[in-house]
């Protein structure tokens, strides 16, 4: 049934290269090169202006000490210098990558589990459960983070309410570094599970009901079959998963904004808020720069260990 | 007019569609024999899960029902004990919220529209025409999911000053359009439409641009929506965007005049939490219009924005 899709390649590469053209397919060949452009046309130059413009404005910037206005004064490396020497500038890098190594986990499982829950039989009222569970999905990172500042509120919370009624002793949610780390965390995970739950509901719809039901013949236990045949079944959609889900984490900014703001004091002020912070608050625009090229290189090299790592299981 | 229901099944994805079919079918059998044993544990759990992830959202919805005093008199209690809406009006009436929520739908829809527009388009060619300057543009597009705005925000700054689109909605709007993950979702889907109805139409004389209009922008439907709902989630939730583009109140989007409210020395809980409830409104009433789209959708084509 499956028509190869390459089919209009090989006919438009052959149509395009006789030693002679006639008229008409001279015709043709312009309008297999000249339709695609006016197709991709605006795009293009977006791409162009939005992406290639300011990229390599970022990096020429970084070599120099721009602070917004005035003229550009090229200095080397010194931007990188006194970057790498920058404690605050390490901390915020350290604690972005505990974030991504605490959070993307939590992401994975929550959303995995939500979702092989979804799609085994024998939960019952799974479309209101997949629905209530998607509606996270609707919020802003903005409003993601106002939700969980009001239920971690330090003296007016409802989580400090509901452990002080227990018996136990309010906690400082706000002024404790690693317990506002931690409301991040939880905030991002639940905020994080709805579309990663359809990727994952999609994924384990996929693997061969025959499979399993092999497996269970084969004496296997749920875990076991869930272990040797799921995990490797949804390995790609893991993959995947994972690979966003860091990246997101590497780059979350909004969210924070509103339910720490980096606080208590500075201590939780991740990679692309101190950015923010130097480039637009201080203006110090080549630094900023700066430190953004070390964000992307940083983001590559997750995205390349990631791919490496997914080619050589495969 | 042929749907993409009836078209034959050409790729993996209509496989899927296909895969999920039996799965159901196996579902009714299984039924049949009466439900696995481990029914009621399951359905616990689930729902303890379904319980936990609604509990943040229903504290925050109820708690914008109470009036400013009860907010903070302990004990607290889930249900308001006395019900106000003092909180949305003030939230309202206050500076300018009612422009605010202008603002917004405007940026997301004229957004949305160019972003389906433009994708489908785009999608279209990466598809069906394989030549040198597409395959490099796929590849450029593939790059932009790299280079994520975060990672540009001072030259973004100056290019768009340097644009002149400082400070204004078209300042959010035209480099909002081009998104990899609309132009993928396009893509996918008409690598699954048959080569065959393109040539008949060449055959029949269309030109190309009007197969791509009166043949297979019809025929994407189903992708269109999908990507509809997604593009006004992005931008209706869009903060870094028009954090950089805008200066002037007077053109803030919700997202800004939220996280001005919460960022506040002393904040306002009654009117913030007002604001917010109202500002996740028309999503809410978005998804729930266009929920097939979203939740049946095969997602796996595109990527989060």
């Amino acid at each position: 049934m499956a028509t190869p899709t390459t089919g209009s390649t090989v006919t438009s590469e052959t149509l395009r290269t006789p030693a002679v053209r006639s008229k008409s397919q001279q015709k043709r060949h312009n309008r297999y090169v000249i339709a695609p452009l006016i197709l991709i046309g605006v795009n293009v130059v977006l791409f162009l202006v939005f992406f290639v413009w300011p990229g390599a404005l970022g990096l020429i910037y970084s070599f120099t000490d721009y602070r917004g206005i005035g003229r550009l004064n090229f200095i080397g490396l010194r931007n990188f210098e006194t970057l790498f020497a920058d404690s605050t500038f390490y901390a915020a890098l350290s604690r972005t990558f505990l974030y991504t190594v605490l959070s993307v986990p939590l992401v994975y499982v929550s959303s995995l589990g939500v979702a092989a829950l979804l799609v085994s039989r024998a939960v019952r009222g799974r479309t209101a459960a997949k629905i209530i569970i998607f509606l996270p999905w609707l919020i802003s990172p903005i409003v993601v983070g106002v939700i969980w500042k009001w239920m971690f509120g330090q003296d007016f919370g409802f989580v400090n309410f509901v452990i002080s009624t227990l018996g136990g002793n309010p906690l400082p949610w706000s002024s404790n570094g690693n317990l506002a780390l931690t409301v991040v965390i939880f905030a991002a995970a639940w905020g994080g599970t709805a579309f990663n739950m359809l990727l994952f509901i999609a994924a384990l719809k996929n693997i061969p009901e025959a499979l399993l039901e092999a497996a269970e013949l084969d004496g296997a236990n749920a875990w076991q079959r869930f272990r040797h045949v799921t995990l490797p079944g949804i390995a790609p959609t893991s993959f995947m998963v994972i690979l966003l889900s860091t990246i997101h984490a590497m780059k979350e900014f909004a969210m924070i904004q509103a339910l720490t703001n980096g606080g208590p004091g500075t201590e939780n002020v991740l990679i692309v808020q101190y950015i923010y912070k130097t480039g637009f608050e201080q203006s110090k625009v080549g630094y900023a720069s700066a430190a953004s090229m070390v964000l992307m290189v940083v983001l590559l090299a997750i995205a390349l260990i990631q791919l490496r790592f997914n080619r050589k299981k495969g | 007019m042929t749907t993409a229901a009836n078209l034959p099944p050409v790729s993996d994805e209509v496989v899927v569609i296909g895969a999920e079919e039996a799965a159901r079918n196996a579902d009714k059998q299984n039924m049949r024999h009466g439900r696995p044993k481990l029914s009621a544990p399951l359905t616990g759990l689930m729902w303890l899960i379904v319980a936990i992830y609604a509990l943040p959202l229903l504290w925050f919805i109820l708690s914008s029902f109470k009036p400013g005093s009860e907010l903070f008199t302990y004990p607290l209690s889930m249900i308001p004990r006395e019900w106000t809406f003092q909180g949305f009006i003030d939230a309202w009436e206050r500076v300018d919220f009612a422009q605010y929520f202008l603002n917004t739908a405007t940026v997301a829809l004229v957004t949305t529209v160019l972003t389906v527009f433009f994708s489908a388009c785009t999608g279209y060619a990466l598809a069906k025409y394989n030549n040198a300057g597409t395959r490099l543009f796929f590849v450029c597009i593939l790059a932009t999911t790299m280079l994520p705005t975060e990672v540009i925000l001072n030259p973004t700054f100056t290019v768009i000053r340097d644009l002149g689109l400082y400070n204004s909605l078209s300042g959010i709007i035209v480099p909002s359009v081009l998104t990899a993950t609309g132009v993928f979702m396009f893509r996918q889907f008409f690598l699954t439409v048959p080569d065959d109805l393109l040539h008949s139409a060449r055959i029949d004389g269309a030109s190309e641009l009007t197969i791509f209009f009166r043949i297979m922008l019809p025929l994407s439907r189903p992708i269109l929506f999908t990507l509809a709902i997604f593009s006004f989630q992005w931008r209706w939730n869009d903060y870094i965007w028009p954090l950089i583009v805008l200066n002037d109140p007077k053109w803030y989007t919700l997202q800004v005049a939220l996280r001005s409210i919460v960022g506040a020395e002393n904040i306002d809980w009654p009117v913030l939490l007002g604001a917010s409830v109202i500002s996740i409104l028309p999503l809410v009433l978005v998804f729930f219009v266009f929920q097939k789209y979203v939740l049946n959708a095969d997602v796996s084509a595109g990527l989060k924005d």
